[in-house]
């Protein structure tokens, strides 16, 4: 058995109108996207936002309820897993216990027919760092062990396209970083088209050419790494990707090239080119670095917007400061200060002003009756739990 | 001294119950060297090699082992090979009826044989099927079926259906799946559903006396021999199928523990650690 071409290029892969239900749920719902051959994509979402099933349509082990998988301009959808030149880094692994890792590796390669595997095997297992281990089962090997044998069992294949569910979640930091290169470097030199799946944000935004976040079955954003965060599409990237303070307030047309916005008795302004919607109930978004703080109003730079408050929290942590400052109307805004050795700390109870540069600010629609989201000082978004 | 007999207490509870399932066995070996002073008398007489070395010498005993062996044979290839089949179609299709018939697959092993027997003789006789060997093999296959099933499905549906994507992901067709991943992994169930099949049609008496016509087989000439005092070529074959069980399930272990210590004996010596003392 040989599957189609599997060292032409086949172009790119499209996802047209995708569509899966279980049952009454909608699992993934009518998603459309196209990832350009070669390029490294990264699907971001909360647990159970539908990145496994995405993927998993795309490898053919699950049968779309509607919609199209493309790759190049062949339809794929129809053709049973091992007919695609696709690999999956299974987010449980899934190795085969019966089986040696050195057999695991080499199992792709034996199934299309190729002999000689040892070298292959062995070099792909140097690569995961894994040399020696050959002749282990599965099962008598540590969690990010096991991880590294999925990631070499699916990358010696050479796919077309290289499906990773969470393929670094169980590694440390620092072996993480090492396989981030390497997968980095196997991506660009071999021009495999990888579709990524992470938790990891910065994995994300350091790896990917294009990242796209998923919500709830459908893609919220798409967009290179730096788009998405300096200017987020809705409060739910907003506040997914990295920090944001979001003010409640209420736009009434654009005047020139501003949008001015009143918020919380307070009028804004913001560059007309930062906001997504110009009428109506808006959300107010600044990031918390984006912010700075003056103990004297008078420090605020000309053309800065600002807000009054009250230092309620500050934490150091390293790099830089993270305080909560209370406005007049309750709402806590966080605000990051690098610990760059200008400006002394300010100590909690301290009255500051807030200000940022507008240029900097972003405008999103906002539902009504939705109140300010202040993300509270956290390192990473909350991630949702699957019960 | 109470710490010690604390410390020790379920070590000398396992020897005991230990000794006691095994005394039955030593019985039969110590037999099997015996030569009986008169037909019906079961004590310790005399050592021999006789008995082993004329196995047969009770040519009856002989043909009616040959003849439990053939009907075992058959009974646990045709049990395994339905049974197999059932216990996928059990646990990987959903269809009408699956709860319905995975009652149904206990209803013999809950049946008293008693009942079975009788019942299945009544079925004979009113469909005018005469007794013999072929009677006896359909009954064992209908009994042995069940535990197949039970024991394959236990097996299977313990299995991550996972693996079977993850074959399949890596150009695995249907068939290669179930040939290098899917099979092997339900193997070891299999082979103990076969080996309970076997050891079930070999030693069933009650059954098979209903259905067995003027067939005799094994454990019907020792039950019919009993009567006229057993032969002590009999504890030989008692104690041969008994070594060669032990024999088998001894080797599989070792083979299980030498892989495994191959296996990482390896990386080990890589790495540089060195190797424990013990
Ligand atoms: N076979 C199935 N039957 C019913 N519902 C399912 C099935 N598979 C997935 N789901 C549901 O579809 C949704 C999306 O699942 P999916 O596995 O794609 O999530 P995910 O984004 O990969 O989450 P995580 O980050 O936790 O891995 C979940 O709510 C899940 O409960
Ligand atoms: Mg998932």
């Amino acid at each position: 058995m040989r599957t189609m071409g599997h060292e032409t290029p086949a172009g790119d892969l499209r996802l047209a109108n995708l569509t899966k239900r279980f049952g009454v749920f909608t699992a993934v719902d009518d998603l459309s996207l196209t990832v350009p051959q070669g390029s490294f994509f990264a699907l971001l979402g909360a647990s159970g936002c539908g990145k496994t099933t995405t993927l998993r349509m795309i490898a053919g082990l699950e049968e779309p309820t509607s919609g199209q998988v493309l790759l190049g301009d062949r339809d794929i959808a129809g053709l049973r897993p091992y007919k695609r030149p696709v690999n999956t880094v299974f987010q449980s692994y899934a190795l085969f216990p019966h089986l040696d890792i050195h057999e695991n590796v080499a199992f792709g390669l034996r199934r299309r027919g190729i002999r000689k595997v040892t070298d292959q095997v062995e070099r792909m297992l140097a690569l995961v760092q894994l040399e020696g281990y050959g002749r282990r089962k599965p099962a008598q090997l540590s969690g990010g062990q096991q991880q590294r044998v999925a990631l070499a069992r699916a990358l010696i294949n050479h796919p077309q396209v290289l499906l990773l569910d969470e393929p670094l979640g169980a590694l440390d930091l620092k072996l993480r970083r090492q396989m981030q290169i390497e997968l980095k470097r196997i991506q660009t030199e071999v021009g495999i088209t990888f579709v990524h799946v992470t938790h990891d944000q910065e994995e994300a935004m350091t790896m990917a050419d294009t990242v796209a976040v998923m919500n709830a079955g459908r893609i919220e954003q798409l967009g290179a790494p730096a788009d998405l965060y300096e200017y987020p599409a809705t409060a739910f990237v907003a506040n997914f990707l990295g920090q944001s303070n979001l003010l409640a307030g209420e736009a009434a047309g654009r005047t020139g090239d501003d949008l001015p916005v009143t918020a919380h008795g307070a009028r804004f302004s913001v560059p007309a080119d930062r906001a997504r919607v110009d009428h109506g109930p808006v959300f107010l978004g600044v990031r918390p670095e984006k912010l700075h703080l003056a103990a004297d109003p008078g420090e605020v730079p000309a053309g800065h917007q600002h807000v009054g408050g009250v230092v309620t929290d500050a934490s150091y942590v390293g790099v830089s400061t993270q305080y909560l400052v209370r406005t007049a109307w309750g709402s806590e805004l966080s605000v990051f200060a690098a610990n760059s050795g200008v400006g002394g700390r300010l100590a909690v109870g301290t009255p500051v002003t807030a200000h940022w540069d507008p240029r900097h600010a972003f405008v999103l629609p906002r539902e009504p009756g939705e109140d300010d989201q202040t993300a509270p000082l956290l390192d990473e978004p909350p991630v949702g739990v699957p019960s | 001294m109470r710490r010690w007999i604390a410390d020790r207490w379920v070590m000398g509870v396992a020897l005991l119950v230990l000794g006691y399932l095994s005394l039955p066995i030593v019985v039969v070996a110590g037999l099997s060297f015996n030569r009986p002073s008169s037909r019906l008398s079961y004590d310790f007489n005399e050592f021999t090699l006789d008995n082993w070395t004329q196995p047969c010498a009770t040519s009856d005993m002989c043909d009616a082992v040959v003849r439990s062996m053939e009907i075992g044979l058959i009974a646990t290839v045709v049990s395994t090979l339905l049974g197999t089949l059932m216990a996928f179609a059990l646990v990987r299709h959903g269809f009408r009826g699956r709860a319905g018939i995975n009652g149904l697959i206990f209803l013999p092993m809950a049946t008293p044989e008693l009942v079975m027997g009788t019942s299945l003789l009544a079925l004979f006789v009113a469909a005018g099927v005469p007794q013999g060997f072929w009677t006896i093999v359909i009954a064992h296959v209908m009994f042995c079926v069940s535990f197949v099933v039970v024991t394959v499905k236990a097996r299977l549906s313990g299995m991550d259906r996972r693996l079977e994507e993850a074959a399949m992901d890596l150009y695995a067709s249907e068939w290669q799946t179930f040939r290098r991943i899917t099979l092997p992994l339900v193997l070891p169930g299999i082979m103990a559903a076969a080996l309970l099949a076997f050891s079930l049609s070999f030693d069933d008496f009650i059954i098979t006396n209903f259905n067995a016509g003027t067939t005799v087989t094994f454990p019907m000439y020792v039950w019919g021999a009993a009567q006229r005092g057993i032969p002590p070529q009999v504890n030989v074959i008692g104690t041969a199928m008994f070594a060669i069980a032990l024999l088998l399930v001894g080797a599989s272990t070792l083979r299980g523990r030498r892989a495994r210590r191959a296996a990482l004996v390896a990386p080990v010596a890589a790495v540089g650690t060195p190797k424990s003392a013990s």
